[in-house]
């Protein structure tokens, strides 16, 4: 039957995540992306909302049932509202837990999920993106060949968050004509972590290159062991989790132009009260609902087993156009005062701007 | 909780209606738009057991009854979501055609939003029986459309109290014909019984088909939904009984609690998503056979490609499915609150504007992606991009609708933001 109304417990976690987003993200949003930093108290406090561990099963150290990627939207897009560098900051071990989840072996499993849950936010990280402009997950450049027990991994990796400091990278290359994932623990031989990227958005979120360079791991170390893993089924929770993000960030965008415009005189009266003005607001507000409403769907068909590639990408390359709209009216609502810094909507549009390039950076 | 699944009625009944789009209406598309003044008889004959059977109270679902499952439970009520079903899959067979299906209509759904129950008893039992009947909502003038409070057709009390006497005229009123000359229904007409009032004072009023003194005076010729008749009304010292005015007597001496005007706007809160509906129900037509005409050229569409890596073709119609697909979940969800009897006005405007858009820019874009085919009448391609246009034009312009969404956002009257 459908129906649009999260359940009890995930208006919980929604209102729960919302919460920490407004008092903790949004406050803290500007200085971050000034500084290129994120305080770490405000890390621990977003740690211990809980978020990984409750997609994670008991037996491997969390307290979740079953992995849900509605409830991980729903939480992402919260996220996204309060600030979308700390977002991602906070998301980073799901890139490298999500995919051990659904594709690890029993072994892979048991040694690695329970690292990240059991404790305090544990620096682990993904590696997909490459630094050239054809970049394609179908076609990676980097390439990893077996030999014997033994896989020979070469290649250069753009945009992995937090690297400098992860435990372990999942690094994704091709394998014949299949992209596969490899766990690579930290301090690998022939694995260097380049200098820290500077991007337009995502200001305050770490991301480095990547240079592999003859890189030996044993077999046991590809992620799904002989089976392997699909990448674009992977994919999906990443698309979804970035739609979602999207979804945050426009919200906020939109909700901060409407409260601006009702405030803001011209002419003896609020500039909303113009109809230029209104007709964009209540564009924003239909493309945000539609976008996450798309999300939700996607996310839905994902948790029913589904394949969902269509409507995870159908949902992402509607948010991704939706995120840039908003933002970007945004800052045209506020005049001159949306380019100016000390106004977030700038920055929500710098962000914004980068939700096309961002696969494989966030995942529920 | 959130969930995606359409309920097995539904999509039986939407196997159903895919059936009778593709065996019935598709094939005679073509000559109804070409033969605008000649009436579907075929499609009504046929059609028609189908509406009467169900009572023909399309509009009318809320029996009020609450429905149970086997285990005793309440089942929610789906009416409004398979309505919005029901119309999005006539639409794709021939919206021109759905447009001509006996039944309640825009004016049956009038009576629903604001009739007595036993009003509704009166009007709406005809469409359970004997020969097709149609039923029209009179609305727009010729001096105003969206300003629907400046309407200048009056209303008065007959000396004896005992008629309203009907004087003005409407136009573009769809299924106007059918409804007020060709069969025994009847035409839900807005007027107003004090012009100082403004909209405090419009109120509807049925008017049965062939009542003197309303005259069908004109038959529109139009851009697209050719074969739906579009009818300018004229009404001179026409008298209806007392008791059609809708909703109980004593609003008529009632400010505040006025039925009328509001009366319209709830209509508008049901009838807006299916609007929505039958317009994303022809966007749909133009998608899916652009996207199969293109693929069985060679032309694929892949999913979750970067943007930058996309063929050009392909974007487009990532794109149009992606819009479509939009509109549509806007739509389930003005649908779905509607069921739940929520308060769903925002979400009905936001389906509308959406939808308007979605559907226009869908079905010009297949004209352009079929290149010189597209164009050609040999196709249906081109006349469901004119079929599509008024979507964004009646029931309320997509501005209309726009400021509608804007005053909610914003927390504006229509005087705050107009």
């Amino acid at each position: 039957m459908i129906s649009f109304t999260p359940s009890e417990e995930q208006q919980l976690i929604i209102d729960t995540v919302r919460r920490y987003a407004v008092d903790r993200m949004r406050p803290a949003a500007y200085e971050a992306d000034e500084k290129r930093t994120i305080p770490q108290d405000i890390i621990a406090r977003g740690w211990d909302l809980g978020l990984l561990p409750s997609a994670i099963p008991e037996q491997y150290g969390g307290f979740g049932e079953a992995h849900q990627a509605l409830t991980g939207v729903l939480a992402a897009e919260e996220l996204g509202y309060g600030d979308l560098s700390m977002a991602l900051y906070l998301m980073t071990p799901n890139l490298f837990a999500i995919p051990i989840l659904h594709y690890g072996t029993e072994e892979q499993k048991q040694k690695w999920l329970p690292r990240l849950v059991e404790g305090g936010f544990a620096p682990y990280t993904a590696a997909l993106v490459e630094p050239r402009w054809s970049f394609d997950p179908h076609a990676l450049h980097t390439v990893a060949e077996r030999e014997g027990n033994v896989y020979e991994i070469t290649g250069h990796k753009a945009m992995a968050p937090l690297a400098a400091e992860a435990q372990a990278f999942l690094v994704y290359a091709r394998e014949g004509d299949t992209t596969q994932a490899f766990i690579i623990e930290r301090g690998t031989e022939g694995l260097t972590v380049l200098e820290r990227e500077s991007f337009m958005g995502i200001r305050a979120l770490p991301t480095y290159e990547l240079r592999l360079d003859d890189v030996h791991v044993p077999a046991s170390c590809r992620l799904g062991g002989e089976q392997g893993i699909d990448i674009d089924h992977l994919m999906n929770y990443s698309r979804v989790a970035l739609a979602a993000l999207a979804v945050g960030v426009a919200r906020g965008a939109f909700e901060y132009a409407r409260d601006y415009a009702k405030q803001r005189e011209a002419f003896g009266k609020p500039i909303a009260q113009n109809q230029a003005i209104a007709f964009m607001l209540a564009e924003m507000a239909i493309e945000v609902e539609a976008a996450r409403l798309m999300t939700y769907e996607a996310a839905w068909h994902l948790d029913k087993g589904h394949n969902a590639t269509q409507q995870a990408a159908l949902a992402k390359a509607y948010a991704d156009e939706m995120a840039l709209m908003v933002t970007d009216r945004a800052v045209q609502i506020l005049g001159g005062h949306g380019y100016i810094r000390e106004h977030p909507v700038e920055r929500w549009l710098r962000n914004g701007r980068g939700f096309s390039t961002f696969l494989g950076l966030a995942m529920v | 909780m959130i969930d995606f699944e359409i309920p097995t009625p539904i999509k039986r009944q939407v196997q159903f209606i895919t059936m009778l789009g593709e065996q019935v209406m598709r094939p005679v598309a073509r000559y109804y738009d070409e033969h605008e003044t000649e009436r579907p008889w075929d499609y009504i004959n046929l059609i028609w057991p189908t509406i009467r059977e169900r009572g023909g109270r399309s509009f009318s679902i809320e029996d009020g009854k609450e429905k149970t499952d086997k285990d005793g439970k309440p089942r929610p009520r789906i009416g409004y979501l398979m309505l919005a079903h029901v119309v999005e899959a006539l639409s794709w067979g021939d919206a021109g055609l759905y447009l001509c299906t006996p039944g309640g209509g825009l004016g049956g759904a009038a009576v629903d939003a604001t009739g007595t129950p036993e009003q509704k008893e009166r009007f709406l039992k005809r469409f359970g029986e004997g020969e097709p009947k149609w039923a029209a909502m009179a609305m727009t003038e010729p001096h105003c459309g969206s300003d629907t409070a400046a309407i200048r057709t009056t209303a008065r009390l007959s000396e004896d109290g005992k008629e309203w006497i009907l004087n003005g005229e409407k136009i573009f009123v769809t299924g106007g014909l059918m409804a007020a000359k060709e069969s025994r229904g009847f035409v839900v007409v807005w007027a107003t019984v004090d012009p100082s009032a403004g909209r405090a004072g419009i109120k509807p009023f049925v008017v049965e088909a062939g009542t003197p003194g309303m005259t069908v005076t004109k038959l529109e010729h139009k851009h697209g939904i050719r074969v739906s008749d579009t009818a300018a009304i004229v009404f001179n010292d026409c008298r209806i009984p007392y008791d059609n005015i809708l909703g109980s007597p004593e609003v008529v001496k009632s400010d505040t609690e006025s039925k009328g005007f509001k009366g319209a706007m709830k209509t508008f809160d049901a009838t807006r998503p299916l609007v929505a509906a039958s317009a994303l129900g022809i966007a749909r037509a133009a998608l899916e056979f652009t996207a199969s005409y293109l693929k069985e050229r060679g032309v694929k569409v892949r999913y979750g490609v970067a943007p930058h890596l996309q063929t050009a073709v392909e974007r487009d119609l990532i794109n149009m499915e992606m819009q479509h697909r939009a509109g549509w979940l806007l739509v389930l969800k003005a649908v779905t609150k509607m069921d739940a009897g929520e308060e769903n006005a925002l979400d009905a405007s936001m389906a509308k504007v959406k939808a308007g858009q979605v559907a226009t820019y869908v079905t010009q874009k297949a004209v352009e992606l079929l290149g010189p085919e597209g164009y050609s009448c040999k196709l249906l391609v081109e006349k469901w991009m004119r079929d599509a246009r008024i979507n964004d034009i009646y029931e309320g312009t997509g501005q209309i609708n726009r400021l509608i969404v804007a005053r909610r956002l914003l927390g504006y009257t229509s005087r705050e933001l107009r």
